[in-house]
C-alpha cells in the first residue's frame, strides 16, 4: 500500500470539516490547560532552559552515562540488553518472550516499540500483546495506530470508541457514556492484568548514578501490568538517560504541565530492582539515534521528552491528524525526527510546516523545531529527495530574482497573468485560486511609481 | 554483545562537545505561604480529597468499621493498628478484591498533590494500584514545596521501587472527557496528620 | 508633523520593498515610504532590488538563492538603516544573508534591518501620530515578526506582555483595536506552503478569519503583507465585507 503524502492526508482530513474543528478546539484546549500550568510557575522559562542545559550535558557525556546506567542497573539485578535497531529490538523481545515461553503479554505506553513496529513483528511470530493504555486499547482494537503520543485515540469521537467497544466488548449498542465506556475497558484489562505472564513497558526516564527507571502514566497501567507479570521488559531510546535521580524535579515539573496541563502524572513510577522471583529486562535501543547524534542540526532532536506539547500547539498538526504524518511519532517533533530514519519516505514532512515557531517556544526542553523542519529541507533538497516540478519553479524564480532586469520584465508581463510568482497563476488548477482570489492587479509596481513621483 | 559496542562508539564519535551540568538554584523555584493548603488545593484539583486531622482516632474507627463489616480493607499504617502482612504475599487475583488500602506514605509535595511512597511503605507492589480505594496517611510536616525539595528528602535508589502518586487512576482518552478510576485506585483520599 | 522631529534628518534609510509587495501592493510601499519621511528619514528606494530570498530558502533552495542574496547585498550596501513593511522577509535576512566576497557588508546589513513596526518603535522611538482611523480593527499577529523578530510576545511564552505593533495602533486616533480569541495563531500562509499544502493552509485561514469577524472587525490589519494577502484572498472568496490592510497603510492615513 502506498502511504499518502502529508498534503494529500491532510486534504483527506479537512474534507469533513466540523470533525477537523473538533480535533483542532479540542487539541487546543489542551494547549490552553498546558498554558495554564506554565503560567502557574513564575520560574517556568528557568526550568526548561535547566531541562534544555541537563539534556545537552546528558548528550555529550551519553556513552559514559550509558555505561554507568548498564553497570548500576546490572547490580540491581536487571538484565541489559542493546538493539543497535528495531529488528534487533523485536528480536530481543521476542528471544525472552520464547525462552520463557509465555502467551500472555501486556504493553503499556511505548512510543520506541511503534517506532520499531514490534506489535506487528511478534503478530507474525503469533504473538499477541494486549496494550493497556486504553487510547491505545481503543486504536488497536481498530486496527489503527495511534494518531497522538499522549492521546492514541484523539482522532476518535466517542460514538466510534462506542462502535468498537460494542464490537470487541459487547457494551451496549450506542451507549456513548465515557464513562461507561472506560468502565467496560477497566474489567476488560483487569483481567488481562491479573492474567498476564510478561509486562512491557516503556521508560520516560533512566537515571545513570542509580540504573533505575522512571515510568509515567495517568491510568496506572504500567503498574498494573508490571507488578502482576513475573517478567518486566522496559524499553528505552537510549537519549532517555539522565545523570541523576535529582534531575528529575526539573523533568517531572515539566512534563506532565507541558502535555495535559496537570502539575504532575498521576504515577510518576521509579523502578529500581525486580521484586522477589520477577525478571527485569531493559533493552537500550539506538535505530538511527547514534546517527543523529551525529548530525550537529539535528542532534536537538534526542532531547525530546515526548510531551506532545508541540502537536498540540501546531496549527497543521490539529487540522491534519496525527495519521496524515505517516510515521510512530506525528507532529513537528515526528517531522525532524523521522527525514533521520528515512528520507526519501518522510521527505514531505519538514514541508508540512508554516514555520510559525510556535512548537519551539512550547517545548519544555527547548528543541528548536522549526529552526530544525528548515534545515531538513535544505537538506532534503541538496539529496535529490524532493520533487521535479517544485525543483524547476523555486530554481527558475531563484533565477528570476537574482536579475532585477528580468525579474522586472517577468513583473510587467505577470502582473496580468502572475507569471512571477509560479503559484499565482489564474485557474482552476491552481492551488492558491482553489479556495482564495488571487491579489487584484495593480496598474503599475511600486517601483515604477517611485521612477514617476520621486526621482525626477 | 556487538551491537553494544557499536552503539557506544557510535556515540562516542557523534556526541556534541562536552558541556557542563546547570546549577539548579532553588531560590528560583516557587514557594508558598502555607504548605498544606497548597497541597490540599491542588490534590482536590485532580481528582483527589484531603483531610486535616489531630490524631489518628478516626481513621481507627474507620479501619475498624471496615473490618468488621467484612470489607476486604489491608492496612499498612502501623500506627493505625495490625498490618495486613498477609496482603503482602497475595496474588494479583486476591488482591483484585481489596476494597480499601491504607498507606503511609513518606511525604507530600505542595506543588503538584502527590506524596511519595517507598516500596517498603505499601508491602507489595502491586496494592497501591490494584486496590478499589486508597486512603493515605502523611506528616504534616513531611509536605515539602516542590519536586525539588522532594528528591533532596528522598533516595529513590534505596528500594526496590518506589512512585510519586497523584490523585487517582484517571483517564482523558475518550474525546479528552475526564473519567476517574481507568485501572488504578478510584478514589485517594490524603489524611495530613499534625 | 516634520519640524517636530528633526533628529532623524541625518539617518540614511535603504527601503526594502518585498517582492510581492511591488508587484501587487504598490500602495503599502508608498504607506511605508511617505511615514518614514513623514518622520523626518531620509529615504530611498534601492532601483535594483528584487527579493530576500526566503521563498526559495524556506522551500530547501536556500543554495540556489546565493545570486538574490548578492543583489540585495549590492543594493543595500552603505545605508544605516534598512527598513521593510514585512516581518518574515526581515527575519529573513536577518538570519540567513550572505554574501562570500563581501562578507562584512552582509553583517551591516544583517544587524541593520527594521522590520517597519520595530524601527519606529526601538529607532524612531516614536511616541505619536498624527494619523487617524476610525474603524473597528482586528491585529493579526504574523508569526515571524512575533516569534522570530520578537515585535510582540507570544501566548506561548511566561514573559512579560509587550507588542509594538499595538502599541503604534493605540496611537491611531479613531482606532478600535480587537484580538482574534486565539491571540497569535498562524494564519497558514507560510510561503510555498500556501500551494502545496493548500487544504491546511485555507483551513487555517478561514478560521482565523472566523476569530476576527466575532469581534465585528471591518479590517484585519498586520505587519505582513505575505499573510494579509492570504486572507484577503479567502475573504474576497467568501464575498466578506472584511478588507485586509497593512498597518503601514493605517499608521500613515489621515482620515
Ligand atoms: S519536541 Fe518538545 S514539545 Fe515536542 S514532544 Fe518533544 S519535548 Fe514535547
Amino acid at each position: 500500500m502506498k502511504t499518502m503524502k502529508h498534503a494529500e492526508a491532510a486534504a483527506q482530513f479537512i474534507s469533513d470539516e466540523p470533525r477537523t474543528d473538533w480535533h483542532n478546539e479540542t487539541l487546543w484546549f489542551v494547549r490552553q490547560k498546558r498554558d495554564k500550568a506554565s503560567h502557574g510557575l513564575p520560574e517556568w522559562e528557568q526550568l526548561r532552559e535547566w531541562a534544555s542545559q541537563i539534556k545537552h550535558h546528558s548528550l555529550s557525556h551519553l556513552d559514559q552515562y550509558l555505561v554507568e546506567f548498564e553497570k548500576n542497573a546490572k547490580a540491581n539485578g536487571v538484565t541489559v540488553h542493546w538493539a543497535a535497531n528495531g529488528e534487533e529490538h523485536n528480536r530481543i523481545v521476542y528471544d525472552i518472550i520464547q525462552k520463557n515461553n509465555v502467551q500472555r503479554i501486556v504493553k503499556s505506553k511505548s512510543m520506541l516499540t511503534e517506532e520499531c513496529g514490534m506489535n506487528e513483528f511478534l503478530h507474525s511470530k503469533g504473538i499477541d500483546i494486549v496494550d493497556t493504555d486504553l487510547g491505545e486499547r481503543i486504536v488497536q482494537f481498530r486496527n489503527e495506530p495511534p494518531s497522538h503520543i499522549v492521546l492514541p485515540a484523539i482522532h476518535l469521537k466517542k460514538k466510534d470508541v462506542s462502535d468498537t467497544f460494542h464490537e470487541h466488548l459487547h457494551t451496549e449498542k450506542g451507549n456513548n457514556d465515557p464513562q461507561y465506556l472506560t468502565e467496560a475497558a477497566r474489567i476488560h484489562l483487569r483481567e488481562k492484568f491479573i492474567a498476564s505472564e510478561l509486562a512491557i513497558t516503556g521508560v520516560n526516564f533512566a537515571i545513570a548514578e542509580t540504573g533505575g527507571f522512571v515510568v509515567c502514566t495517568n491510568e496506572g497501567n504500567a503498574d498494573m501490568g508490571t507488578h502482576c507479570a513475573k517478567i518486566h521488559i522496559a524499553c528505552m531510546g537510549f537519549e532517555k538517560i539522565i545523570p541523576k535521580a535529582e534531575h528529575l524535579s526539573v523533568f517531572l515539573r515539566l512534563l506532565a504541565r507541558s502535555a495535559t496541563g496537570q502539575p504532575i502524572t498521576t504515577y510518576s513510577s521509579h523502578f529500581q530492582k525486580p521484586r522477589e522471583g520477577q525478571q527485569m529486562h531493559i533493552v537500550i535501543v539506538d535505530n538511527g539515534r547514534s546517527k543523529q547524534l551525529g548530525r550537529a542540526d539535528f542532534r536537538n532532536s534526542l532531547k525530546c521528552i515526548r510531551c506532545a506539547a508541540c502537536f498540540n500547539t501546531c496549527p497543521v498538526y490539529r487540522r491534519s491528524g496525527g495519521h496524515s504524518y505517516h510515521t510512530a511519532v506525528a507532529g513537528p517533533i515526528g517531522s525532524i525526527l523521522s527525514p533521520n530514519l528515512d528520507m526519501r519516505a518522510n521527505a514531505d514532512l519538514p514541508f508540512a510546516s508554516t514555520l510559525c515557531g510556535s512548537c519551539s517556544n512550547v517545548c519544555p526542553v527547548k528543541i528548536d523545531i522549526h529552526d530544525q523542519l528548515w534545515k531538513w529541507r535544505q537538506v532534503l533538497v541538496a539529496e535529490g529527495y524532493v520533487d521535479t516540478t517544485k525543483k524547476v519553479g523555486l530554481k527558475g524564480m531563484a533565477f528570476l530574482l537574482a536579475h532585477p532586469s528580468l525579474y522586472r520584465f517577468a513583473g510587467k508581463a505577470g502582473r496580468t497573468v502572475m507569471r512571477l510568482f509560479p503559484w499565482l497563476v489564474n485557474n482552476k488548477l491552481n492551488p492558491w485560486y482553489k479556495q482564495r482570489e488571487m491579489p487584484a492587479p495593480p496598474k503599475e509596481s511600486f517601483r515604477e511609481w517611485y521612477l514617476k513621483n520621486k526621482q525626477s | 554483545m556487538s551491537a553494544r559496542e557499536d552503539i557506544l562508539k557510535a556515540v562516542a564519535a557523534n556526541k556534541p562537545e562536552a558541556v557542563d551540568l546547570p546549577v539548579i538554584d532553588q531560590t528560583q523555584v516557587i514557594s508558598y505561604a502555607n504548605l498544606t493548603e497548597q497541597f490540599k488545593t491542588v490534590l482536590q484539583s485532580i481528582g483527589g480529597s484531603a483531610v486535616e486531622i489531630n490524631d489518628l482516632s478516626d481513621l481507627k474507627n474507620e479501619l475498624e468499621e471496615k473490618k468488621a463489616a467484612g470489607e476486604f480493607v489491608v492496612n499498612r499504617i502501623t500506627e493505625l493498628g495490625e498490618l495486613n502482612d498477609a496482603a503482602t504475599k497475595m496474588s494479583p487475583e486476591e488482591l483484585a478484591a481489596v476494597e480499601i488500602t491504607y498507606l503511609k506514605a513518606e511525604l507530600g509535595v505542595a506543588e503538584n498533590g502527590s506524596v511519595w511512597l517507598y516500596e517498603s511503605q505499601m508491602g507489595n507492589r502491586l496494592l497501591p494500584f490494584i486496590c478499589q480505594h486508597l486512603a493515605i496517611l502523611i506528616n504534616k510536616e513531611s509536605i515539602v514545596a516542590t519536586m525539588h525539595h522532594a528528591y533532596e528528602k528522598i533516595d529513590s535508589g534505596r528500594e526496590g521501587f518506589g512512585v510519586f502518586l497523584a490523585g487517582p487512576s484517571k483517564t482523558a482518552d475518550i474525546e479528552q472527557s475526564l473519567v476517574i478510576g481507568a485501572h488504578g485506585a478510584r478514589s485517594l483520599r490524603v489524611f495530613i496528620n499534625g | 508633523m516634520i519640524h517636530s522631529l528633526p533628529n532623524y534628518i541625518d539617518m540614511k534609510v535603504g527601503l526594502f520593498i518585498p517582492c510581492y509587495i511591488d508587484q501587487f501592493y504598490p500602495q503599502v510601499g508608498i504607506a511605508t515610504l511617505q511615514l518614514l519621511e513623514k518622520l523626518g528619514c531620509e529615504v530611498s528606494f534601492p532601483l535594483n532590488q528584487t527579493c530576500c530570498g526566503q521563498p526559495m530558502a524556506n522551500s530547501g533552495f536556500a543554495s540556489s538563492s546565493k545570486g538574490c542574496d548578492k543583489n540585495f547585498v549590492g543594493n543595500f550596501r552603505g545605508f544605516d538603516y534598512i527598513v521593510g513593511p514585512s516581518g518574515s522577509c526581515v527575519l529573513h535576512i536577518k538570519d540567513h544573508l550572505k554574501d562570500d566576497d563581501r562578507p562584512g557588508e552582509a553583517e551591516h546589513i544583517r544587524k541593520n534591518i527594521y522590520e517597519l513596526t520595530e524601527f519606529l518603535t526601538d529607532v524612531l522611538k516614536i511616541e505619536k501620530l498624527d494619523a487617524s482611523f476610525p474603524h473597528k480593527v482586528g491585529l493579526h499577529t504574523s508569526c515571524h515578526g512575533q516569534r522570530g523578530l520578537h515585535l510582540s510576545s507570544m501566548s506561548e511564552r511566561n514573559l512579560p506582555e509587550f507588542s509594538k505593533p499595538e502599541k503604534l495602533l493605540g496611537m491611531v486616533k479613531g482606532l478600535e483595536l480587537s484580538h482574534p480569541a486565539r491571540t497569535d495563531e498562524c494564519c497558514g500562509f507560510g510561503g510555498t506552503f500556501c500551494v502545496f499544502e493548500e487544504a491546511v493552509s485555507v483551513k487555517m485561514g478561514k478560521d482565523r478569519i472566523a476569530e476576527h469577524a466575532a469581534n465585528g472587525v471591518e479590517y484585519i490589519t498586520g505587519y505582513d503583507e505575505s499573510c494579509l494577502m492570504h486572507l484577503e484572498g479567502i475573504l474576497k472568496r467568501m464575498n466578506s465585507n472584511i478588507k485586509a490592510i497593512h498597518i503601514a497603510e493605517i499608521l500613515n492615513s489621515n482620515a
